[in-house]
């Protein structure tokens, strides 16, 4: 099955470890700015949530460019950008339902996540694992169990009572 | 390149601003934030000038490694001559503001002269701009924040602030970032709001270039893992640095009612666990894997809805123990009202619980504080001192201006019972069963204050060997024992000054925990994020040299080995309570003046701390000033 770079906003305590280290890693320098992934904050109610690409399934990106410059990795499944075909013209930044779409204020074409192929350097330093790039259907089964954890409470103690 | 930082000079008189780059040979010397800063206190400020004058100098300044994604990489250095105790004034804040700064192309700031009317700074991307702040003056901290950011419209922008009480230059203001980072400590908000100066924001999109890149990012992963796996950081990661309270309360380390008691009875809600109650999660200053610190919401009782951040263990003492209040609620509520207002908590906390103690012993009564019941753990009479003290109102203007200048106006006898070193409140430890925490407060260069040094290794039952191979020589395991503590105090602050100037978070180094990095770690990483090549030896002078720089700032200013003392109740009053280790334990005088000694000696000072000649030119210090920069 397909890993997805999955998010549990409850979980993210709002360091930027991601931003720092995604930049680092493609830029090779510290420069949030460039950062594939962005955490969004409310400050004053300490709510932090990280926004990175879906890698949609039917991707707005890749629809909207006219020069098809966004390709999909056969092996990790991660849009990406061909530089040498894009021209600059943001209308996937304009489209990205989830601002996940960046332009590079240098060289000017646009940037995001690729995955780091296959290996993301966010994930890595991600300490309250926030960030996790896991089986989607793992992750599946882990909600499932979470959720289903209440009724199983239910269940014992109504079983205990007879 | 990470070297290319630059200082920026700002006279707010004269609205002059010029730029130039940090040289190298002050990189080599003291490194960045804390040691640069420093260095500038003692260089550009006139000896004996009045602290809350335009002559006084306010530096800003991010350390060196400011920015790497390890080891909390956000601290920021603030210092000028203090107003609370005209001593070094100097203090040291999280958040996200320093990186900020950097990316902005400036590591230091210099500010001099006083604005005519409220203005704020704002630093973009190698552009300085003085704007005018009437519409902030009167602002609380927070709003203060969220207004700026919407004048820029621009969520990233990071500012440090000051509240109503740095307007109001209650001596002890502190300067805030985010909802609680603050540098508290020795009234650096008190300065700023003398300035006329509400607020710095910055907000850059420069680039931070390292020497190398993909292996700096392999051994910030390492840093982190390292640190992550200590057992103090694994329980400070829940908790916050509140876990400490378990242990010091349990033990009877903690003074309780000013400095009558050693451990809070009853003080079961004070527990970490409590907090779980309020809190939503913990939240990471930048670039940090331990996240101490927990967001909390008050969703019921007269001070909701309230959200704030914290508390540290500091407001466990400042607004529980010291004043006898035993709900962590109470704890909650005056932490928000501090940060709200931006005073220093610890200070509050210190002169309340003395006022206290002082109304007790009927030194002070209802005539003198207006009516206030200073009664122990009378929260309302807490929260309304809080609110009086930052406005100047009533009683609290008394204590506005900490202890220098209240304890002679309130006379008699008040000097015996305020827990302070240079004018300076203590924390809320009670250091009479701990020989090496008792002179650490006593030499700290900023006055009472745990940071300087925090000497707390010999509380971990360590082998003698592990003690002596990380302080490199003999220091007794014992912790109510004399021996061999000067040479962890003067081990530590060296570590500590060199952390501060490094940009990095004391707490991820060695501060309750061995298997820390530190020296060797943060050589490597120098190396690679600079490229700079400089020893574990280096780095230990390079520690000296900035502590005894600070020490020749203080004897500029007339301090001596008399101000390296503590309060008198510590030599007379044994502690009462507690564990065996913490029960019937005072210092005594004799033995405390003989670590004095020792401790000098190590530093390479004469027996009055003066430092000899033969010292200050090993650490190049005997041609200052000498205006590098």
């Amino acid at each position: 099955m397909q890993k997805m770079l999955a998010i549990d906003p409850e979980k993210c305590t709002g360091c930027r470890l991601c931003e720092i280290t995604c930049s680092i890693h493609n830029e090779k320098t510290c420069t949030p700015e460039r950062s594939r992934i962005r955490v969004t904050k409310w400050e004053n109610e300490g709510i932090y949530i990280p926004m990175v690409c879906q890698q949609c399934d039917v991707p707005i990106c890749e629809t909207v460019c006219p020069m098809h410059a966004v390709k999909r990795d056969t092996e990790t499944q991660a849009l990406v950008i061909d530089n040498e075909l894009c021209v600059g013209c943001r209308l996937c930044v304009q489209f990205c339902p989830f601002g996940s779409i960046g332009v590079d204020d240098r060289t000017k074409k646009v940037i995001k996540c690729n995955l780091c192929n296959g290996e993301p350097v966010c994930v890595k330093f991600c300490e309250p694992a926030a960030l996790q790039y896991v089986d989607a259907n793992t992750l599946n089964t882990r909600k499932r169990r979470a959720a289903a954890e209440k009724f199983s409470d239910i269940l014992k103690k109504t079983l205990a009572r007879f | 390149m990470v070297l290319k930082g630059k200082v920026a000079y700002i006279n707010l008189s004269t609205r002059k601003l010029s730029q130039e780059f940090v040289p190298a040979r002050m990189r080599t010397l003291y490194l960045g934030g804390r040691g640069i800063d420093m260095y500038m206190l003692y260089n550009h400020l006139k000896p004996e000038i009045d602290p809350l004058s335009p002559e006084n100098v306010l530096l800003v300044g991010a350390g060196l490694l400011g920015g790497i994604p390890c080891l909390g990489s956000g601290r920021c250095d603030i210092a000028a001559k203090s107003p609370l105790t005209g001593a070094i004034g100097d203090s040291n804040l999280g958040g996200f503001f320093a990186p900020e700064l950097r990316f902005t192309g400036f590591d230091h700031l210099v500010i001099t002269g006083k604005a005519e009317k409220p203005v704020y700074l704002l630093v973009k991307n190698d552009e300085i701009e003085i704007r005018e702040a009437s519409h902030l003056w009167g602002k609380d901290t927070f709003e203060t924040q969220t207004i700026i950011r919407k004048d820029q419209d621009d969520e990233n922008v990071k500012s440090l602030v000051i509240g109503v009480a740095g307007e109001n230059l209650v001596r002890f203001a502190n300067i805030l970032t985010g909802m609680k980072n603050s540098a508290g400590r020795t009234g650096m908000g008190c300065v700023m709001g003398s300035k006329n100066l509400k607020a710095i924001a910055a907000r850059g999109t420069t680039p931070l270039e390292f020497a190398h890149p993909d292996e700096l990012l392999e051994y910030c992963r390492q840093m982190n893992d390292m640190i992550t796996s200590t057992r103090w950081s694994k329980a400070q990661s829940r908790w916050g640095t509140m876990i400490i309270y378990s242990n010091t309360n349990t033990t009877g380390l903690i003074r309780t009612r000013n400095f009558q008691l050693n451990r809070l009875e009853e003080g079961q809600d004070l527990e970490p666990e409590n907090i779980d109650r309020y809190s939503i999660g913990t939240s990471g200053c930048y670039g940090c894997a331990v996240h101490c610190r927990h967001r909390y919401i008050l969703r019921e009782g007269p001070h909701a809805p309230l959200y704030g951040e914290g508390p540290e263990y500091t407001s466990l003492g400042a607004f529980g123990t010291m004043v006898d209040c035993k709900r962590m609620e109470t704890i909650l509520v005056a932490n928000h009202l501090v940060n709200k207002y931006g005073l220093d908590t610890l200070e509050t906390g210190g002169l309340i619980a003395w006022a206290m103690e002082l109304y007790e012993k009927g030194i002070l009564n209802d005539k003198i504080t207006n009516g206030l019941k200073l009664e122990w753990g009378n929260e309302e009479a807490l929260y309304e001192l809080i609110s009086n003290i930052a406005h100047r109102e009533g009683f609290g203007n008394t204590l506005a201006d900490g202890f220098r200048k209240a304890i002679p106006k309130i006379g008699n006898g008040s000097e015996y019972y305020a827990i302070q070193v240079k004018g300076m409140s203590n924390l809320h430890s009670d250091e009479r069963p701990t020989p090496s925490f008792a002179l650490g407060i006593a030499t700290s260069t900023r006055g009472a204050d745990h940071l300087r040094s925090r000497p707390a290794i010999d509380m971990y039952g360590l082998p003698e060997d592990v003690l002596e191979e990380l302080y490199g020589g003999p220091v007794a395991p014992d912790y109510n024992s004399y021996d061999g503590k000067p040479r962890m105090v003067w081990w530590q602050e060296r570590l500590y000054a060199v952390t501060d100037s490094i940009g990095l978070c004391k707490f991820q180094t060695v501060f309750c925990s061995v298997h820390a990095p530190k020296w060797k770690e943060f050589s490597k990483l120098i190396q690679l994020a600079t490229g700079m090549e400089i020893s574990e030896a280096q780095l230990m002078e390079i520690g000296e040299r900035i502590y005894t720089i600070e020490r020749l700032f203080n004897l500029r200013e007339g301090f001596s080995r008399k101000d390296d003392n503590l309060p008198e109740r510590y030599f007379k009053e044994p502690t009462q309570i507690g564990l065996p280790v913490a029960r019937n334990k005072k210092i005594d005088r004799e033995r405390f003046s003989k670590m004095l000694d020792e401790y000098y000696e190590l530093h390479g000072w004469d027996n009055n701390g003066i430092p000899r000649t033969d010292t200050l030119k090993k650490l190049s210090l005997h041609k200052e000033p000498s205006n590098l920069m």
